[in-house]
């Protein structure tokens, strides 16, 4: 028997993909109907979205099957915990950013802005589709469909700079897409199957050389979107995107797809057992450990505040990396909120250096004298951001850390305790000079109170106090939380997730 | 029902000859008289497909009344069904295409070059549905001449291009005639069918061997197989829009059709894989050649010219299909004659629609055209993003069950030929990509141009390819559950 | 005897010969005109290897006589005739398209050496 709900994954996938055809339709001459196709959308998303949530916290599972992609294989959707947890937040923070885009691209006056929100639709399409995908191809399948959109995103400004940024993207992401495609042939030759299951589905029994072939392919795979070092090198490049996409794609949907990958990866492709007996668990934290303190000593050193965020999120993705990669119960909690926290965080940063750009024209560190005085909210928010994504109690930031470090601890692991503390310092010593800056040098020129739109301050503050009741009421927004915890269950219970 | 098998090439023969004799006095009859040719075909194709989809049925014709294998048989079964069902749909599409791009490439020529093209139809299908051996060289060579006359009516260097095909195509011919005769003089028939029945005694004999080896030789001329594919890039480059759009979609891919026909219906099994290794040969050469083509393919700075030897790679994912030797693999070989045919078909027919509206044929000149024709360009992104294999669209798909089937041979060289021609294609297409989408600077034929689109009736049959590229990803399965695996199970497993 | 080629080895190699001479001509002459020629004989070669396999010692020619009723073995193979003449019908196709080409090189190049032609082109861009 086939329930409304059933329905919602779909739903959910075709609101951004047709409003994408109806902004195309509608075009740059009626741009307010075109936005309020992008807002709407966004709403009706993060509606069906939400709407699976209390089904899901009591153990319903929706699903729809809509065609077969190959024989055995089909392009299914099914809204499992770990699916939904991001599939929440990425199309929640799409609210937040559809107002945001707004302000920042009619304030910043950019060109082919239709072209921005339909791809923008599109990114989001295919990120919640990835998300809610029950089998990995369906799964592969989108993750090519956001490689691809988000290339016309990347290559936005049109200048030659741009388009070797492009280039290099595509370098990357095309890459990453035909690894992932071998290795999914693999995992089906190897496996018989492609549906996702609790503890992974690939036998034990399988030829080990195969089993670490797969595993370096998806490595390649989703640590390109992931940001993992060494594949990581296009990310603070694409900053050269509009802000909004830096923001949204940048710091929550593309990237964190990739991370993602990793939690499907390890928790219901091979199973934290079989993670651990080939050794993959191991190489994935070690690269994550690294990649978290070379990005923040990177961070430091650059003045320009989207190249210092960026190398910020470099850092921060691996969070969810390493929380997966120590395979306790508790340290991948840790990782899977953190997908959401520091989405909700990171984005809130992001969305202040647009307000900055499209208000003061700055860009850099260094100008930010005193600016706290003329715009408080934006930069009172950014002093809760970089607060979160230190781990300072009461942000959303602590309570991921934590659950990470207990994880650790758990297993025993001082090393990762000492790099949690050790890359927390690192934290506040790029992000703290900024928000001191702003609050306690002075300016002549920021003397009165003078705010960006409200399209852009009103995400801001909306973000902030996310990050902070991610951190004091972790389970009172949408049940985010309890979502994680059942997420990280389902991978120890088995079965279909 | 029992006439369907002959009606397909019979009913394009006669329409092609009335178009001739109406093209007489008017260029526009004969266009006319040509679609609506190709159009019955393909219908009947349909009708065709419909009833042997599944399996099972398979209809036969015993032309003229004589029974075989005395008689020529025309034989419908599900692969050949799929084979007339592919041809005569992209003749649909470049037919209504054709007019508007011909009066600018050939002006004066086209009254005649529309027959030209059903007849090409008529000798391919006639290659997909015969039953007969020496009819099916009689079909080869009537598909072969009428693209002579189609390619050979394009730029400056056309002639000399499709002399040189004519030479080394009627040679593949030749060769493909030695080894009927071969057959015939050894087994003392010419039916497939009876051939199949009564090579396995003689699977020893020399001439038998050597008539596998004439035929492979002279087919893989035809289906320009690494390293004979040396005529295939001047003649693609120099045809006009329309021939290049019909000619490079099927015609290779039918004589690739006929090697699969021949190893799998009328030699023994075993006999290409197990005694002789001519099948794996077809493979390996196919793998060097998806390597070769997709290198040469990066080096080009000519749009058809990239698009040629992207097609030198692309047939070599068919013949790897072949190599394979098993059921997922072939039908990633035979999945990809459809979905190569969609891909080619929509960017030459995107090359004539540039070349028409702007004289470009160079894709450093093709700089912001995004601007001026978005929703050619569109497809063309479509079509680039099948070429390189990105889902959901076509190209995806017969990469995916050829990528299984080298999985399942154990042949990890093949595996890596196709993941790293699917990064190459990726070079060559995003460059193209980029191109059209960067901002058009001065001098460019985009920075004066009026923002346009080509002319429906050369717009919508490269949208239409376009929506067929994804439909037909999206579809796979249906074609391959219907046509495909019935045709791909006799090789067991 | 149709099953049984050597017996009679030597038409076979004859054949060979003239196919070798054939395509050494398609292939490695220079001048057009002479691989149109070279074609010529390739095609040639192939219509008397059907013409020989046809042939039956004592075998008369195949229509009906009444002294030789209808026992098979007293007339040659009528098939392979019928397909030489359908393969002649054919070449002569196929060599008038070759020749009709050379026609229009002729007229564009002024030469049918192939070398000079491509360089004519390549020089053209």
């Amino acid at each position: 028997m086939t329930r409304l709900l059933d329905l919602a994954p779909l739903l959910a996938v075709l609101a951004s993909a047709t409003a994408a055809v109806a902004i195309v339709f509608t075009g740059e001459r009626r741009r307010n109907l075109r936005e309020t196709w992008t807002v709407l959308a966004s709403l009706a998303k993060f509606g069906f979205i939400a709407a699976m949530v209390p089904g899901v916290l009591a153990g319903e599972r929706y699903q729809v099957v809509l065609a077969e992609l190959a024989p055995g294989v089909s392009l299914a959707l099914r809204a499992d915990p770990a699916g939904l947890l991001f599939a929440l937040s990425a199309s929640f923070l799409w609210i937040v950013t559809s107002f945001f885009s707004i302000g920042y691209m009619r304030g910043a006056e950019e060109h082919k802005q239709t072209r921005f929100f339909a791809m923008m639709a599109v990114c989001l399409s295919a990120t919640v589709g990835l998300a809610l995908a029950a089998n990995l191809l369906t799964f592969v399948l989108f993750y090519e469909i956001l490689s691809v959109a988000t290339y016309p995103l990347v290559i936005h400004k049109g200048s030659e700079k741009a388009y070797r940024i492009g280039r290099q993207y595509l370098v990357y992401a095309i890459t990453a897409g035909i690894a992932l495609v071998a290795a999914t042939a693999l995992v089906y030759h190897t496996a018989g199957t492609l549906d996702f299951q609790g503890g992974g589905f690939l036998p034990a029994g399988a030829d080990r050389g195969t089993l670490l072939v797969i595993f370096l392919l998806f490595f390649v795979g989703f640590g390109v979107k992931g940001g993992v070092m060494p594949l990581h090198s296009w990310l603070p490049n694409a900053m050269i995107a509009p802000t909004p996409v830096s923001a949204l794609l940048h710091a929550v949907a593309v990237v964190k797809a990739g991370v993602f990958g990793f939690v499907r990866l390890v928790g219901f492709v091979f199973g934290p057992d079989l993670t651990a007996s080939i050794g993959g668990a191991g190489f994935l934290a070690g690269a994550a450990a690294v990649t978290i303190v070379l990005a923040s000593f990177i961070a430091m050193t650059k003045d320009d505040l989207k190249a210092r965020l960026a190398y910020s999120t470099v850092g921060h993705l691996s969070y969810v990396v390493l929380g997966v990669a120590l395979l306790t119960p508790t340290a991948m909690l840790g990782g899977a909120f953190h997908i959401v926290t520091h989405g909700a965080m990171k984005i809130m940063l992001f969305f202040c250096a647009g307000a900055l750009y499209v208000h003061m024209h700055y860009t850099k560190v260094s100008e930010l004298d005193g600016v706290g005085r003329r715009m408080p909210l934006t930069m009172g928010a950014f002093a809760v951001g970089a607060l979160g994504l230190v781990g300072i109690p009461g942000t959303g930031g602590f309570v991921s850390k934590f659950m990470i470090a207990q994880g650790a601890a758990e297993s025993g692991q001082v090393l990762v305790l000492v790099l949690l503390v050790v890359s927390g310092l690192l934290n506040a010593g790029y992000l703290f000079p900024i928000a001191i800056r702003a609050f306690f040098r002075s300016s002549p020129e920021h003397t009165r109170y003078d705010e960006a739109s409200w399209f852009m301050v009103g995400p801001i503050v909306v973000t902030a106090a996310l990050a902070i009741l991610l951190g004091t009421f972790p389970d009172a927004l949408f049940g985010f939380f309890g979502i994680a915890s059942q997420a990280v269950a389902s991978v120890a219970a088995g079965g279909v997730p | 029902m029992s006439q369907l098998p002959v009606l397909i090439p019979a009913s394009l023969l006669l329409f092609a000859l009335l178009a001739v004799v109406a093209g007489g006095r008017d260029g526009r009859w004969a266009h006319r008289i040509s679609l609506v040719g190709a159009v019955v075909a393909h219908l009947v194709s349909l009708v065709g497909i419909a009833t042997v989809a599944g399996g099972g049925t398979t209809l036969r014709y015993a032309l003229a009344g004589w029974a075989p294998p005395v008689g020529i048989e025309f034989v419908l079964d599900p692969l050949a069904a799929y084979m007339t069902g592919v041809v005569t749909f992209i003749g649909v599409v470049v037919l209504v295409y054709a007019p508007r791009s011909l009066a600018v490439e050939m002006p004066g020529k086209e009254r005649l070059a529309f027959p030209a093209m059903v007849l090409l139809l008529a000798g391919l299908t006639g290659m997909c549905v015969t039953g007969d051996i020496f009819n099916l060289y009689v079909f080869l060579e009537i598909a072969a001449l009428a693209a002579y006359a189609l390619l050979a009516s394009g730029d400056r260097g056309a002639p000399v291009a499709t002399f040189r095909y004519l030479i080394i195509g009627s040679l593949g011919g030749g060769f493909y005639l030695v080894g009927a005769t071969l057959l015939y003089l050894t087994a003392g028939t010419l039916n497939m069918a009876d051939l199949h029945a009564r090579l396995p005694e003689l699977v020893e004999n020399r001439a038998v061997i050597s008539a596998a080896l004439f035929m492979t030789v002279g087919l893989g001329v035809k289906m320009a197989l690494f390293p004979m594919h040396f005529w295939l890039p001047d003649v693609y480059t120099n045809a006009p829009s329309a021939a290049a759009g019909l000619v490079a979609p099927v015609m290779t891919k039918v004589s690739a059709y006929v090697l699969i026909r021949l190893y799998l219906d009328v030699f023994p099994p075993g006999f290409v894989t197990a005694q002789l290794p001519l099948a794996s040969a077809v493979g390996w050469l196919s793998a060097l050649g998806i390597v070769y083509g997709s290198v040469l393919a990066v080096a080009q700075q000519d749009y058809r010219r990239m698009l040629a030897y992207s097609s030198v790679g692309q047939m070599g994912y068919i013949g790897l299909g072949i190599g394979l030797a098993n059921p997922v693999g072939l039908v990633g070989g035979l999945l990809h004659i459809l979905n190569h045919a969609l891909m080619k078909g929509c960017l030459f027919l995107i090359g004539g629609v540039v070349r028409h509206r702007c004289g470009i044929t160079r894709i450093p000149d093709m700089r912001g055209l995004g601007r001026v024709m978005p929703w050619t360009m569109a497809a063309f992104v479509v079509a680039a993003l099948a070429m390189i294999g990105i889902p959901p669209t076509a190209g995806f798909f017969s990469k995916w069950y050829l990528l299984l089937g080298t999985l399942e041979a154990g042949n990890w060289w093949w595996f890596a030929a196709i993941i790293a021609s699917s990064l190459l294609s990726a070079v060559y297409f995003f460059r193209t990509v980029e191109m059209i989408f960067r901002h058009p600077e001065d001098g460019d034929w985009a920075a004066t141009a009026e923002p346009g689109d080509p002319p429906a009736s050369l717009l919508v049959p490269v949208l239409i390819l376009g929506a067929a590229i994804v439909l037909a990803g999206v579809l796979n399965v249906v074609v391959v559950n219907a046509l495909l695996a019935p045709a791909a199970a006799s090789l067991g497993g | 005897m149709t099953g049984d080629l050597s017996v009679a080895r030597y038409p076979y190699v004859f054949i060979a010969v003239l196919v070798v001479i054939g395509v050494w001509g398609m292939v490695m002459k220079r001048n057009l005109l002479k691989k149109v020629v070279g074609m010529g004989i390739f095609q040639g070669a192939i219509y008397l290897l059907l013409v020989h396999g046809a042939y039956k010692a004592g075998g008369a020619i195949p229509i009906h006589a009444a002294k030789l009723g209808l026992e098979p073995d007293a007339y040659m193979n009528p098939l392979p005739h019928v397909m030489v003449l359908t393969a002649i019908v054919v070449g002569v196709a196929i060599m008038g398209v070759a020749l009709s080409l050379l026609v229009v090189i002729h007229r564009r190049f002024g030469t049918l050496d192939e070398a000079r032609i491509l360089e004519m082109l390549r020089e053209q861009g």
